[in-house]
């Protein structure tokens, strides 16, 4: 591939990098006064870079190895832009109440998209890392974007001290595999261990599965998550729990299958480990909850371990069913934290106490609908949307025999469903709080109702499309 | 297309889901909303029943086994597959017949958030009638497991003091059974590489498989039944849910649970079955007895007339893992029976609970000086559930008792103490309800049924003497399906205890037995 050609197959993320510099521009010179506007240039900006990222797909890697323009980087890809594209969209209003209106903001969620895009699309262990830290540093600066509140600081540091610990496993990982088979190239990895593992190996892999591990926060490296989910602004937390997670799992799904595939047996291990405990602890930690953000923060790490299991089947089946389950977790996570975004007391100022939602189905009918589609679609109970990619994942499972674990896996669901109607309960059956405050932003209200649609029993139509497109991206790894 | 020249199945279906929608989505005063959820819910109902009875008219009895079948591949990996035959189509008829009592019932009795009720009740409909129709695995396990969330609000919202609890219990319990039969239906679908219920009932899967298959499937389905020792979600569920969410669940509900039995477990899985036939059999002993004996000390009614639906669906298990014509459609019959009776018997729990308030049963007695009609319907209700001749409970247990019989006389003799014991519990009900001295003020004060109860329980009442006294009308639909379900598990029929001794016929001279005439 030329050199023009290669630099085409990364148009998205040079369309978004310029943009960003460029919108960096306008808010040095306009102020924080054009921040709706460059919040509306940002949404615009990824739309291009996803028309793009369709456009220019091909199979052929670029940069010589370092780089795919695939349809499965490009699947990722578009999961990551609309999740990004959300989370500015909410954001205003919820920063100009707290005061902390900053230009900056639908910025450095552009960057955090370029460095999401380069993760999903390398090919390379460095290009994989020089990403990984871009997003990184923009999580960082997110997370503690409410300055002056001590836990959103708090939320930014505890971040920042762990996220630090992760990169470095990460890159501990990434030299010993280095060290042990003389290339960083994924192809070139896979190909040094067809004849069979050695420590360095080993410990490499492990290494490198912990430090992703730590970024879609699976069990045991999920301790960072409730803390930041709660103390992060809520616009910040949707989007930790959707794009990030989206693409830290598609990275890992390159990274196993692609870079590992030639030892399948061996990360299997580990990632059934990490799934199974994430199902459960995600599940259990959930119950005692009385905050709705950590009690989100547990759903999404119960959630990473169900997707893991399409990983762990470790065929393009398994790779389709967790993208499907990535893109369904999107819209069910993403209108969540819509709806908690839209529960204020009186003042305008949020609420995030699960007793405050006692009695919503009165006092908001429409919200605690959406709210309670939302749960029922997280436990996976049909007719809603989100039964479909655990069927998928676990038919994965069930196809390479191992129908056992999946037994006990969709068991584990049992317990989440738990605390999903845990919220329920509080919703319908409970005495009614005080009232929310009347909402005013239509744009928040328009993406729930279509995030609701998109989850509610109307949603199966578009499992065809989704099972094509989640299968041409799968196809690509192997 | 089917014989009517329009996907009447998909109509049914997707009525009582537009008519929910209405419910919830009208604008409006709150007064004039719920006034307006009550007409459109009987509306959609009603409508729902004449298409019920379409079908039934239409139906090719001795035609073809699949009728009305539809199917448009819309879900890629799944299709919206329908279809029925006989033995759905009963179930059918049972529930488009139930749901207007159901919205009748509450017509009164619910006053608190009127539009949701019923888009809660209309939604039930809608799952119930797919479950029935389905044709394909994953349609009938999204319609099966769908009914979880309608009923966990009908019971948590409009239950009683405990409905929380209830709700929560019923929730999981069910749940739990349903994941795992999920787990097998995945490696059958695998397996046999088509979701399509049809092709998978004609499937021989290998015999290792089959033990795990069954228990899987059967874990749900006991569950939904339910068979002792899994019933104790079904007490506390029924005890907290309002009148209708009981008659729906005892009506319904339960019945997917044999349905299960019948469309899926046996047919796809006759070595798997008759392997474990053992297990079946010995809980559906114990549940017979035991719960027949619980029900006996029970105070409250709700949960007296709950212990009796678990013994009565145990007549279903030994019918059905009879391996015989006779316990097979005897099953049948008791489950459309008990559908029809349980659902009248907490009708009339719910009727007298109106006026008092209360489901103890000592705080009532001495009804049938002061409702003489409502004594009347009660005694219909307790006979047919006792399983007199000439109500619809005797058919289905007759049938089901002769049916295991044939194959154990050990269990026929087990499950015949439960017809006693059945006998014992209802009559004492009754006599400490409606016999008795009129002597507390309150229950004196009770006026006699209204023309709205009439209506509903009249209906009732004609549809079991119906199927008592004709029972022919029901069975014919059916017949054909349970013969070719027969051929189809005969190979697996585990041997029979019964000894029978060859001999010569005894001798008897015709002249002799004219001359005693």
């Amino acid at each position: 591939m030329s050199y023009t050609a290669s630099l085409l197959s990364a148009l998205p993320e040079v369309i978004l990098t310029v943009g960003a510099l460029a919108l960096l521009m306008v808010s040095a010179f306009g102020g924080d006064r054009m921040a709706r506007l460059i919040g509306w240039l940002a949404v615009a900006l990824f739309a291009v870079a996803g028309v793009a990222a369709v456009a220019v797909v091909s199979s052929q890697p670029a940069f010589d190895g370092l780089y795919h323009g695939d349809s499965f980087a490009v699947f990722a890809k578009i999961l990551i832009y609309v999740a990004a594209a959300a989370s500015i969209l909410i954001a205003p209003d919820y920063f100009e109440r707290g005061g902390s209106t900053r230009a900056e903001y639908p910025v450095l969620i552009l960057l955090a998209g370029v460095g999401m895009g380069m993760m999903v699309s390398a090919g390379d262990m460095l290009t994989l890392y020089v990403g990984f830290e871009l997003q990184n540093l923009a999580a960082y600066v997110l997370a503690s974007f409410m300055r002056r509140d001590m836990r959103s600081a708090e939320a930014g540091l505890k971040y920042f001290v762990l996220g630090a610990l992760a990169s470095g496993i990460l890159l501990y990982g990434i030299t010993l595999l280095y060290g042990f088979s003389g290339t960083t190239v994924f192809t070139g990895i896979a190909a040094s261990m067809r004849d069979g593992l050695s420590i360095g190996h080993i410990f490499g892999m492990v290494f490198v599965i912990a430090g992703l591990a730590f970024k879609i926060s699976a069990v045991p490296f999920h301790m960072w998550a409730p803390d930041v989910y709660e103390g992060a602004p809520t616009p910040v937390t949707a989007m930790f729990a959707t794009m990030y997670k989206v693409a830290a799992m598609a990275l890992l799904v390159r990274v196993c299958v692609v870079a590992l595939g030639s030892q399948t047996e061996a990360w299997r291990q580990v990632i059934l480990f990490a799934a199974l405990a994430s199902t459960i602890l995600g599940a259990v930690a959930a119950i005692v909850q009385t905050n709705i953000k950590r009690l989100l923060a547990y759903s999404s790490i119960n959630n990473a371990g169900f997707a893991l299991f399409g990983l762990a089947a470790g065929t393009e089946a398994g790779v389709a069913a967790t993208m499907t389950y990535l893109a369904v977790y999107i819209a069910m996570t993403m209108g969540s934290f819509i709806c908690v975004l839209r529960m204020r007391d009186a003042d305008g100022n949020n609420v995030q106490s699960i007793a405050s939602m006692s009695g919503m189905s009165r006092t908001r009918p429409g919200l605690a609908a959406a709210f309670a589609i939302f749960m029922f679609s997280l436990a996976g109970i049909p007719p809603l949307l989100g039964l479909w990619p655990k069927l998928l994942v676990f038919d994965a499972l069930v196809k390479v025999n191992l129908a056992p674990i999946a037994a006990v896996g969709i068991a584990t669901s049992v317990l989440g469903a738990v605390y999903y109607l845990k919220i329920v309960k509080t919703m319908y059956f409970d005495e009614p709080a005080a009232p929310y405050a009347t909402p005013t932003n239509r744009i928040e209200g328009g993406l729930i109702a279509l995030s609701a649609l998109a989850v509610s029993p109307l949603g199966y139509l578009a499992v065809p499309a989704l099972g094509v497109a989640s299968m041409a991206a799968a196809k690509a790894l192997f | 297309m089917n014989q009517l020249g329009f996907p009447i199945l998909t109509i049914m279906i997707a009525l009582p889901f537009v008519a929910a929608l209405w419910c919830l989505l009208a604008p409006g005063e709150e007064q004039a909303r719920a006034v307006q959820a009550r007409w459109v819910a009987l509306g959609a109902t009603l409508i729902d029943l004449a298409l019920g009875i379409l079908l039934w008219a239409t139906y090719d009895i001795g035609g073809p086994q699949w009728q009305f079948v539809e199917h448009v591949g819309l879900f890629g990996r799944f299709g919206w597959s329908l279809g029925i035959d006989g033995i759905a189509l009963m179930l059918i008829m049972l529930s488009v017949f139930l749901m207007p009592i159901c919205i009748g019932a509450s017509w009164e009795a619910i006053q608190r958030r009127v539009p949701e009720y019923m888009a809660a009740f209309l939604l039930m409909e809608t799952l119930i009638l797919g479950v029935f129709a389905a044709q394909d695995l994953i349609l009938f396990y999204i319609f099966f497991e769908g009914g979880l969330i309608p009923m966990y609000l009908i019971i948590g919202i409009w239950g009683g003091a405990e409905r929380v609890y209830a709700s929560y219990k019923f929730f999981l319990y069910t749940l739990l059974g349903s994941v795992l039969m999920l787990i097998a239906m995945l490696w059958i679908a695998s397996y046999a590489g088509t979701t399509y219920v049809p092709t998978l009932m004609a499937t021989d899967f290998p015999e290792h498989a089959q033990i795990w298959l069954f228990l899987a499937f059967f874990a749900s389905f006991a569950v939904k039944m339910p068979m002792w020792p899994v019933h104790t979600w079904l007490p506390d569920a029924h005890v907290q849910a309002p009148t209708a969410g009981s008659v729906i669940l005892a009506g319904v509900m339960l019945k997917m649970g044999g349905y299960g039995f019948i469309r899926y477990a046996l047919p796809m899985f006759p070595e798997g079955s008759a392997d474990l036939v053992w297990l079946i059999w010995g809980l559906s002993i114990v549940a017979v007895i035991y719960t027949s004996l619980v029900a006996l000390v029970q105070t409250d009614m709700k949960k007296l007339i709950a212990y009796s639906s678990v013994a009565h669906m145990a007549f279903v298990t030994i019918g059905l893992f009879a391996f015989n014509r006779q316990g097979l459609e005897g099953s049948m019959m008791v489950m459309l029976s008990h559908g029809l009776v349980s659902g009248a018997l907490f009708l009339c729990v719910g009727v007298i609970y109106d006026r008092l308030h209360t489901r103890d049963i000592d705080r009532y007695g001495g009804l049938a000086t002061n409702m003489p009609r409502y004594a009347l319907f009660f005694l219909l209700f307790t006979m047919a559930s006792i399983g007199l001749p000439g109500t619809s409970g005797f058919v289905g247990e007759f049938l089901s008792l002769i049916g295991a019989y044939q194959i154990s006389s050990i269990v026929a003799f087990g499950c015949t103490t439960g017809i006693i014991l059945g006998a014992a519990y209802m009559l004492y009900l009754y006599r400490r309800v409606v016999f008795g001295s009129l002597d507390k003020p309150d229950v004196k004060a009770m006026p006699d049924l209204s023309p709205r109860e009439i209506v509903m329980l009249g209906s009732l009442g004609l549809a079991v003497l119906w199927m008592g006294i004709y029972p022919e009308s029901f069975l014919a639909p059916m017949r054909n399906d349970i013969g070719l379900l027969m051929e189809r598990i005969d190979r697996a029929t585990p041997p029979s205890d019964a000894q029978i001794a060859a001999g010569a016929p005894a001798a008897r001279p015709v002249a002799t037995r004219t001359e005693a005439h």
